[in-house]
């Protein structure tokens, strides 16, 4: 067999996919097996297929996904740890024909910034939500959040996650989903390509919403943290999908709009 | 000194820090993670689930439900501790003063770290130096021994009758926190003699029941502050007096607020804090190899401060110098701040100057210090230079 050039190979013809647009040319510093690459591939995607990336303003969180910045080529601004949806609530509504998201860990949103995400939502606030849920915090090294499953390992929880020392894993979706100013919350994951379709379209009406001026849209991304769970990537995606499902299932929690200011009214009529 | 039993261990600057706090026996222990805090915390959580130490370990949601938890079991009397660094200090800034103002002898460790914006996760000491007047006891450490002998030696000063104030132990983000160095772990039933259970009538219980967080009036607001100001200078008897015990009992020492180094023949001595003291040690002696009368002022205490031996130099030397890893922008260093007052008072027309780099995380190389060394010198007989300068500047700032 002749030996085939790697030249004859690149060509116009043969390309069946190519990256994102909106995905730069930075080397990402994921770790492999980690939900993050995907989950920013899909954000850049919706960008692309929208046509806004010059409409897109990101908000980035403190954790692993800190420099997310450097991944898609729209407009970011980084917020102190937590603090994102406030961010996003005074980017949109001075730039209301904008998109914004913000892209938030378990540990920034569920934990320390519990207070902005619930008060984000409840108002109402016309922005998208990414929200990473790889029950630990992996930026600093994986160490037990909120949302860590009960009887999980972490770096400060080595003999597992105990409900009497560390109380129960936050369900922080389940409790968004009751607040009045939401219109869409859902919980998907990326773990094969069937769900990754599913969270591109979650994504995608989530940005739409913002046309609609309907309320929050809320979408929680079952996710893995390799190197915080010491798993093998392939390990990883077993594991999430034997526990991490169980206890965080996935599907839309809430699909409507948010309510209406009459519907509140009457209580002082 | 008693017969050591010497059990040596190679560990980071993060792990000396959580056997210091083991050894210390707190109670309570509640933190949030961040870098480069977080192998003390780890390990302390494994010290406490797997029995080595008795004590509640709270995971909070943030720095902030960190310090008002340590509050809370402080007002009950009992012994706590806290780390943190940087961005999670900052977000503490709150409950600190509430600490302080309470009188609570709560302990921590701060990992020295650049605060954001920019975002960086690297060493400078602009975290804690922003809080010199959060009314917390400060001290600076400059190796992984120190930074456990002075975790003991914390709780000790805190939670002294005349004190009562809490007491931050600072050590350098990365460079102390991570790396590894041989390192004493003193015995338990030393560190007990040393260190006895924390025993305070300043607290809530039903014996004698008591508010320990209140509001007051323009009437009185003045005396308190007052109150906590006295305590602050009386610490500093007390940091001597802990120490010289310390000394006695472990065979360390460390000379209390401030540690001189061949600075009594010395013509230039540069002002040190935190790790860089080691580097400067190598310069210093190599510059004395070679005639120079260089010295070293190793500050410990930020707060209270070490006027006194400040005061007391000023009249030996002809020329100092401060390296700050810190800005306060506007001004120039805190440390520069701080220790041109304490000359100010003395009459001392020296010559001085404010070094100020290695902010987020750049090194400060020997050659760096070389020639701050020669600067002073040079000072010493023309005065032609920059009061405050930043050092190893790049060219491609926005002048
Ligand atoms: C005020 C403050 N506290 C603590 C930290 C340290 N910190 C950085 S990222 C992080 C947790 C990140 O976890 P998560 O949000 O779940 O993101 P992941 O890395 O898992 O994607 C923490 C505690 C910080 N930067 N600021
Ligand atoms: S530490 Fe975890 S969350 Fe962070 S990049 Fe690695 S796998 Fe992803
Ligand atoms: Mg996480």
């Amino acid at each position: 067999m002749a030996d085939i050039d790697i030249k004859d190979i690149i060509k116009e013809e043969n390309l069946i996919y190519t990256k994102p647009k909106v995905i730069t040319d930075t080397v990402m510093h994921y770790c492999p097996g980690c939900s993050h690459g995907v989950a920013h591939k899909l954000v850049a995607e919706v960008i692309d297929d929208m046509d806004i990336q010059d409409k897109t303003i990101g908000i980035s969180p403190v954790g692993c996904s800190v420099l997310a910045y450097n991944y898609l080529d729209i407009d970011w601004q980084q917020a102190a740890h937590g603090r994102a949806p406030a961010l996003a609530t005074a980017a949109k509504r001075l730039m209301p024909n904008h998109y914004v998201f913000t892209y938030q860990g378990d540990g920034d949103l569920a934990s320390i910034g519990a207070a902005e995400i619930l008060h984000a939502c409840n108002r109402g606030e016309n922005i998208t939500v990414i929200f990473i849920n790889n029950a630990i915090y992996g930026m600093t090294g994986g160490q037990m959040a909120p949302t860590t499953l009960v009887g999980m390992k972490t770096a400060t929880s080595p003999y597992g996650r105990s409900t009497e020392l560390n109380g129960y894993p936050l369900k922080i979706t389940e409790l968004i989903a009751q607040l009045p100013g939401v219109a869409y919350v859902t919980r998907q994951s990326v773990h094969t390509p069937a769900a990754v379709r599913k969270t591109k379209k979650a994504i995608r009406k989530g940005f739409e919403n913002q046309d609609k001026k309907i309320g929050t849209s809320f979408i929680e991304i079952v996710s893995t943290c390799s190197s915080g769970w010491k798993l093998s990537p392939v390990k990883s995606n077993e594991w999430m999908e034997e526990h991490m499902f169980k206890f965080y299932p996935l599907g839309d929690l809430k699909d409507s709009e948010k309510e209406s200011e009459e519907s509140y009214k009457k209580y002082i009529e | 000194m008693e017969n050591l039993k010497t059990n040596k261990i190679f560990i980071s600057g993060d792990e000396a820090v959580a056997h210091g706090v083991r050894l210390s026996r707190p109670h309570v222990i509640a933190a949030y993670p961040i870098t480069p805090q977080t192998i003390t915390v780890e390990r302390l959580s494994e010290m406490v689930e797997n029995g080595e130490l008795d004590s509640d370990y709270m995971h909070v949601e943030s720095e902030h439900s960190a310090l008002s938890a340590a509050m809370g079991a402080s007002s009950v009397g009992a012994r706590t501790f806290t780390a943190t660094s940087s961005q999670g200090l900052l977000y503490m800034v709150e409950a600190m003063h509430y600490a302080s103002g309470g009188r609570y002898p709560i302990v921590m460790m701060n990992a020295n770290r650049s605060v954001a914006l920019p975002w960086s996760i690297y060493g400078d000491q602009r975290d804690s130096l922003s809080q010199l007047d959060s009314g917390w006891i400060q001290v600076y450490v400059e190796d992984a021994q120190e930074a456990l002998d002075m975790m003991i030696q914390a709780y000790k000063i805190a939670e002294h009758a005349k004190v009562l104030t809490p007491m931050m132990v600072n050590l350098d983000g990365f460079i102390l926190t991570h790396t590894y160095e041989m390192v004493e772990i003193p015995d338990q039933a030393m560190v007990d003699k040393f260190l006895p259970v924390f025993e305070t009538p300043n607290k809530m219980c039903f014996e004698n029941p008591k508010n320990m967080a209140f509001s007051s009036q323009p009437d009185d607001n003045t005396e308190f502050k007052y109150q906590q100001n006295q305590a602050m200078f009386d610490a500093i008897e007390v940091i001597e007096q802990t120490e010289k015990e310390f000394g006695e009992l472990f065979g360390r020492n460390y000379q209390s607020m401030v540690e001189e180094i061949n600075c009594d023949d010395a013509d230039a001595v540069l002002v040190t804090l935190g790790s860089i003291t080691g580097t400067v040690r190598v310069v210093m002696e190599q510059l004395r190899a070679r005639g120079l009368k260089v010295g070293i002022l190793k500050i410990r205490y930020m707060r209270p401060f070490p006027e006194k031996e400040i005061m007391a130099l000023s009249h030996k030397i002809k020329a100092i110098g401060v390296i700050d890893k810190d800005i306060s922008f506007g001004y120039e260093g805190t440390i520069f701040t701080n220790v041109n007052s304490a000359l100010a008072k003395s009459n001392a027309s020296i010559f001085k100057k404010n070094f100020i780099g290695g902010l987020g995380g750049r090194d400060i190389t020997k050659a760096e210090i070389e020639k701050m060394y020669h600067d002073l010198l040079a000072g010493i007989t023309s005065n032609n230079q920059k009061t405050v300068e930043f050092f190893n500047l790049k060219v491609e700032t926005n002048d």
